[in-house]
């Protein structure tokens, strides 16, 4: 698998050269967030806001109101859990192009508690006006800026940082509200977000040798959420739909999918892979995918019990998964 | 007596204040409640803004609001804020941008005052389906940002000011301000950056009024002394008796000096309708108890309205 580095960095200073409009803000996570390289490119559009997260969301609603788009910058408990009403008000109400770049979503931070965003789709999601977007691969980072431009108003980004995995044709870039389809069957379907998707690529592999014909769409736009195909897929499922997501159940993917069966009166049968209304602690991602069972493992369990059948799948037997090394190059000093 | 800005003397704002006064003792009365220590305390900040500071484009005749017509957003092409009341948008305007909505009816007081907003539009106020909002939005009249959660409205005018700083714009950013909202932490915060990025293109004036919802500031919260606080953090700052209304204009002719400019204006909240002391320490929204109090604040009235006359 090809894996690299720094993706959004360099992606972000090609990208802006000729859009002289984007600025970029940071919270003092210039490193961490990979805009150190714009801000040594283009250091007139760079501004440091220092460790104030409400005035620099309320900021980047003025400076938007004059033409400009800011890119604001920095982990995503940070953003939405600091400056929430000014979110509210100062830029999703107004319907603002600010673009909120929430860094080390879910488990792909050791930071602990108070550095793993858990709950930030549920939340973000409830603002009327707010588009979420998540990444789940390099191709998905090198092109979901071309994504947000065709967006009138506020978007926020679950973004990837450092060494990334290629799980997608670097031809085929990410799409509004389209799902990527990795798999057909009739069995059953996968919806995946983020970094769950490399994790479920893993298992339908196995699972497919096993005979079992598995359905698996990427999920990188879980708002507006509006997808018939999407729909089709879960009603002609024959044992139903799982959904894996690096992030709360309640609020995220699976709530996402289980409204839309309520509303559609698809009647199947729904397990939602995801945090279970608990708050975690500092460990290794690969760790804490295991014993949150968001893994590819936790994903055939779940599998088997949908299907009533057991695999004896073991872990040897799945492709190995890629796994950052914590100290790389590719790894900002701290955090 | 001199003339400020060559249009207009202090004795005619003074008496732009009173009428503000008076249009929301009116207001008040007929509603049974109002925001009424707000006009007492900020009528000569507001009647200087309107008529002498400010450097807005001209509005052709008192304006009608327009209906509440939706949140922006993709689905609602023909919204606007309720910045049309100021006039025109250019670089060499400046922009006015009320914080503490609390105050909205004061500002459409003053909007009427100056012949910027039709009289009429105050029998909006606070009616299902109007714009005329007690606690004003971006959509109510002579408003343009989300501004009622306290503090948020610093920080966005920061933005752009910055923005018309990058653009090169002559026009002013000026702001209004309450005193209790410098209490959360994002208004120093805002501060911090303005000075920060030396954005002397912003001027502020605080009312200054020592009130707030719970009572009198300095039992509630204490944010003295304030004209320290805000010189340690960088701003250029003047404290004023804030019912002066050549004072206030005067500060605004100063020359940017790289600091942002803070003007805390101390005023009285019960300035020029003195039966509010009885009301002490409770003023920041003034509900009326009885019919007894009711006539006493319709004398009042009568008393203002007379003695403009003479």
């Amino acid at each position: 698998m090809e894996i690299l580095s720094r993706v959004h960095a360099n992606n972000l200073v090609r990208w802006a050269k000729d859009r002289p409009s984007v600025c970029v803000l940071s919270a003092d996570l210039t490193g961490s967030t990979e805009i150190d390289l714009f801000r040594d490119t283009y250091p007139d559009r760079f501004f440091s806001m220092g460790i104030a997260e409400q005035n620099m969301l309320s900021f980047a609603g003025g400076l938007t109101r004059e033409g400009f788009i800011p890119f604001v910058h920095t982990f995503a408990v940070f953003i939405y859990r600091r400056a929430y009403d000014q979110i509210a008000m100062s830029i999703a109400y107004p319907n603002l192009r600010v673009r909120m770049f929430g860094f080390l979503p879910g488990v792909t931070t050791p930071g602990g508690a108070t550095h793993q965003a858990l709950e930030d789709i549920s939340v973000m999601r409830s603002l009327p006006n707010m588009t979420i977007l998540e990444c789940g691969d390099a191709t998905d980072v090198e092109t979901i800026l071309d994504v947000t431009e065709k967006i009138e108003g506020p978007v926020y980004i679950r973004m990837l940082r450092g060494e990334i995995p290629r799980l997608f044709p670097k031809n085929e870039p990410m799409q509004l509200g389209k799902p990527r389809k990795l798999s057909e069957g009739k069995d059953i379907l996968i919806l995946s977000s983020g970094i769950c998707t490399e994790e479920a690529m893993r298992a339908v592999l196995a699972l497919k040798s096993k005979g079992v014909t598995v359905s698996h769409m990427h999920i990188s736009t879980l708002k507006p959420f509006e997808n018939d195909e999407v729909l089709k897929e879960i009603a002609s499922s024959k044992y139903g739909v799982i959904t894996i997501e690096n992030h709360t159940i309640i609020g995220g993917l699976g709530t996402i999918v289980a409204e839309k069966m309520a509303e559609e009166g698809i009647g199947k049968k729904l397990i939602r892979l995801g945090i279970k209304d608990t708050f975690m602690h500092g460990a290794s991602k690969k760790y804490l995918m295991k014993e949150y069972g968001i893994d590819a493992m936790s994903l055939i369990y779940n599998v088997e019990k949908l299907v009533g059948q057991k695999f004896n799948i073991s872990e040897e037997e799945l492709q190995e998964a890629f796994v950052a090394n914590l100290h790389s190059k590719a790894k900002p000093e701290a955090l | 007596m001199a003339i400020l800005n060559n249009k207009i003397t202090p004795d005619q704002i003074y008496n732009v204040a009173n009428r503000i006064r008076i249009r929301v003792l009116e207001h008040t009365i007929k509603n049974k409640g109002g925001y009424l220590s707000q006009a007492c305390s900020s009528a000569e900040i507001f009647a200087t803004l309107y008529t002498a500071v400010l450097n807005l484009g001209k509005v052709e005749k008192p304006l009608v609001p327009k209906l509440f017509s939706g949140i922006p957003g993709p689905f609602n092409a023909n919204y606007s804020t309720g910045a049309y009341f100021n006039g025109p948008n250019a670089p060499e305007y400046d922009r006015f941008f009320l914080s503490p909505s609390q105050y909205s009816l004061i500002l459409y007081a003053t909007l009427i005052e100056v012949g910027r907003m039709a009289q009429e539009a105050l029998d909006y106020f606070n009616v299902d389906g109007s714009s005329v909002e007690m606690i004003g939005a971006e959509h109510s009249p002579g408003m343009e940002i989300m501004s009622g959660s306290l503090g948020q409205a610093i920080s966005q005018a920061a933005g752009i000011a910055m923005a018309r700083k990058i653009k090169k714009e002559k026009g002013r950013v000026v702001l209004f301000l309450s005193d209790g909202e410098c209490q959360p932490g994002q208004f120093w915060e805002a501060v911090q950056i303005i000075s920060f990025y030396r954005l002397d293109n912003i001027i502020a004036y605080v009312d200054a009024n020592g009130y707030q919802a719970d009572g009198k500031m300095a039992n509630v919260m204490n944010i003295e002394p304030l004209e320290k606080r805000l010189e340690a953090f960088g701003a250029r700052v003047f404290r004023v008796n804030g019912h002066n209304v050549e004072i206030l204009y005067a500060l605004s002719r100063l020359e940017p000096d790289g600091r942002p400019t803070f003007i805390i204006c101390d005023t009285d909240p019960s300035r020029g309708i003195e039966i509010l002391k009885r009301r002490i320490p409770k003023l920041h929204y003034v509900r009326f108890s009885s019919t007894d109090e009711i006539l006493q604040y319709k004398e009042e009235l009568e008393k203002m309205k007379s003695n403009m006359k003479t």
